[in-house]
């Protein structure tokens, strides 16, 4: 077996039986990092489908985690004061139930996905950067003048949603939530990584003329990848609401779009399981130098230096080192 | 009616023009050579003829269609099948990746591209980049040909590669003419490969078509005014 594949697995089992363990042990805290390790790691799993196979660097990733975000708060904020969101053309209600919340987040994160992609594909380099760094702020302009839902301070949620079956309020259960959405994405991931369309990706990254010649058209591959990886983040952006049962404006932005580009870059660029070694590391420094300093971020900058200068496959190529591109 | 033709092409980069009037027509299985010395102008043809670069004047047809202003995957889709100058083969990619990114459906697959070049299959699971010379450019026709094209043009596809390799690509090519029907496009240096497999033959000089005719007509007068040989 490869040792990528080992570390990988390693992490996968790690992500689980450290918050089972928590959950016999009685230390409810450490579930909720879990928790959260799994969320951000899938909003970086969906950044890496862009950033890592098609070499596409957005800066607006917070756009699609916002959006995520509002349709879990909005629905959820809806179900709460039984008013529906819109009477026409049809009645629109909101709603507590969480697959509902996912369809509804998959599909705004979609369409906001494909319209940017579309206006911003055409271009490179630093203005690509630069217009989905825009789009980003523009959602977290709106939402911040948006009174009715929160305005600048945000919706608190008081109930968590309901998952058929699961007590969500229970940590472990939403962990396990969780964590399956995770292991779902990664898996969407992989297969992406093999198939025809995203071996064309990846060569557009490299050089797009080339795909041209065997009758591929990089934008329309770049447009599904970008839309593909907007959905992964909507949905995480989704179920950080859930955990936190709070959304805030601060979701859409470019903090947190930066944020998830760094898990990216810290767990490894286009790894199968950068994004979740980043995020655990992410959330472990966290952790531990946020309870030493208030200055801790300084050392995530520090951290993200010496990976960029000196291990440019982040964690993930530092341990299994720098041979492949995607596992 | 010709597969592919090229009636007065003009093309430019910037301001420095580079084809002043390019003629060529290429019938369904036939092998064409397209000559003429370095910057002359047979690789900015092919370009032009990819859709990888517009044409300032002139038509492009395949097949009695137009296809002057259409972009280089339609023209790829429509059959046509590029192996480029300098390998380019996707180099992050694995030699099997690189195949499986380039298939459309047809006769050719990956089993039938290792059938040609057996050595393609013995380093299947290797990355691009760390091929030989020799195996990167029969990845590159390979790969050309998992597009399953009814036309393949070579840009010098034998170009700085060893002796004993040059002779496994001109295998190749005499297969590809002998055993299906493709038509190529072919440039290189190598007069003597090129009598043997092309038909016919295209000299350019100055981005001009200076010569045409079929390969036994190609004689001493016409290759020392034109090729320098």
């Amino acid at each position: 077996m490869r040792r990528e594949t080992i570390i990988n697995a390693g992490l996968a089992a790690g992500l689980l039986a450290i918050p089972l363990w928590a959950h016999v042990t009685g230390e409810i805290f450490t579930i909720t990092l879990a928790t959260r390790v799994a969320i951000l790691a899938l909003a970086a799993v969906g950044l890496n489908l862009a950033l890592g196979l098609g070499g596409l660097v957005s800066f607006g990733h917070a756009a699609y985690f916002g959006l995520g975000g509002y349709a879990m708060g909005i629905l959820a904020f809806h179900a709460q004061t039984y008013d529906p969101i819109f009477t026409w053309p049809f009645v629109f209600e909101g709603t507590k139930q969480m697959l509902v919340i996912w369809a509804v987040a998959l599909v705004a994160s979609g369409l906001a996905a494909a319209l940017i992609g579309m206006l911003t594909l055409h271009t490179s380099g630093a203005y690509f950067i630069m217009a989905t760094l825009a789009f980003g702020q523009m959602f977290y302009y709106l939402f911040v003048s948006w009174p009715k839902y929160g305005g600048e301070d945000g919706m608190a949620i008081y109930v968590r949603n309901d998952f058929p079956g699961l007590n969500t309020l229970d940590p472990i259960q939403l962990f396990v939530i969780c964590y399956a959405l995770l292991m779902a994405g990664l898996f969407v991931s992989w297969r992406i990584a093999r198939s025809p369309f995203g071996l064309a990706l990846q060569a557009a990254r490299q050089n797009a003329e080339r795909v041209e010649t065997v009758g591929i058209r990089p934008f329309r591959i770049r447009l599904a990848a970008f839309v593909i990886s907007g959905m992964i983040t909507g949905l995480a952006g989704a179920l950080m609401a859930d955990l936190n049962r709070f959304v805030g404006p601060t979701m859409f932005s470019w903090h947190t779009s930066g944020e998830i580009m760094v898990l990216v870059i810290l767990g490894g660029v286009a790894r199968l399981y950068g994004p979740v070694a980043g995020a655990a590391l992410f959330v472990l420094l966290e952790h531990w130098l946020g309870g030493v300093s208030d200055y801790w971020l300084a050392f995530v900058g520090a951290l993200l230096l010496l990976v960029v200068l000196f291990a440019r496959g982040g964690l993930i190529g530092s341990l299994a080192g720098r041979e492949v591109a995607h596992d | 009616m010709a597969l592919l033709a090229l009636e007065g092409i003009e093309a430019a980069y910037g301001a420095s023009q580079a084809l002043f009037g390019v003629d060529l027509a290429l019938g369904a299985g036939e092998v064409v050579a397209l000559m003429g010395r370095n910057g002359m102008g047979k690789t900015t043809t092919i370009r032009v003829a990819c859709g990888m670069m517009p044409a300032r004047a002139g038509r492009v047809t395949f097949e009695g269609r137009d296809i002057t202003r259409w972009p280089a995957h339609r023209v790829a889709r429509l059959g046509v099948g590029l192996v480029p100058e300098g390998r380019r083969c996707f180099a992050p990619l694995t030699v099997e990746e690189n195949l499986l990114a380039a298939a459309r459906p047809g006769p050719w697959d990956r089993a039938s591209v290792a059938e040609l070049f057996p050595r393609l299959a013995e380093r299947r699971d290797q990355r691009a980049a760390s091929l030989s010379g020799g195996e990167q450019q029969m990845l590159a026709i390979g790969r050309a040909l998992m597009t399953n094209p009814r036309l393949l043009i070579l840009d010098e596809a034998t170009e700085g590669l060893a002796p004993v390799v040059r002779q496994e690509i001109w295998r190749a090519i005499a297969r590809l003419k002998a055993e299906t029907g493709l038509a190529l496009l072919v440039v290189d240096k190598s007069l003597k490969e090129l009598a043997r497999v092309a038909d016919r033959a295209v000299i350019l000089e100055r981005g001009r078509t200076v010569w045409q005719g079929g390969m036994a007509d190609l004689g001493r007068d016409v290759t020392d005014r034109y090729l320098g040989v």
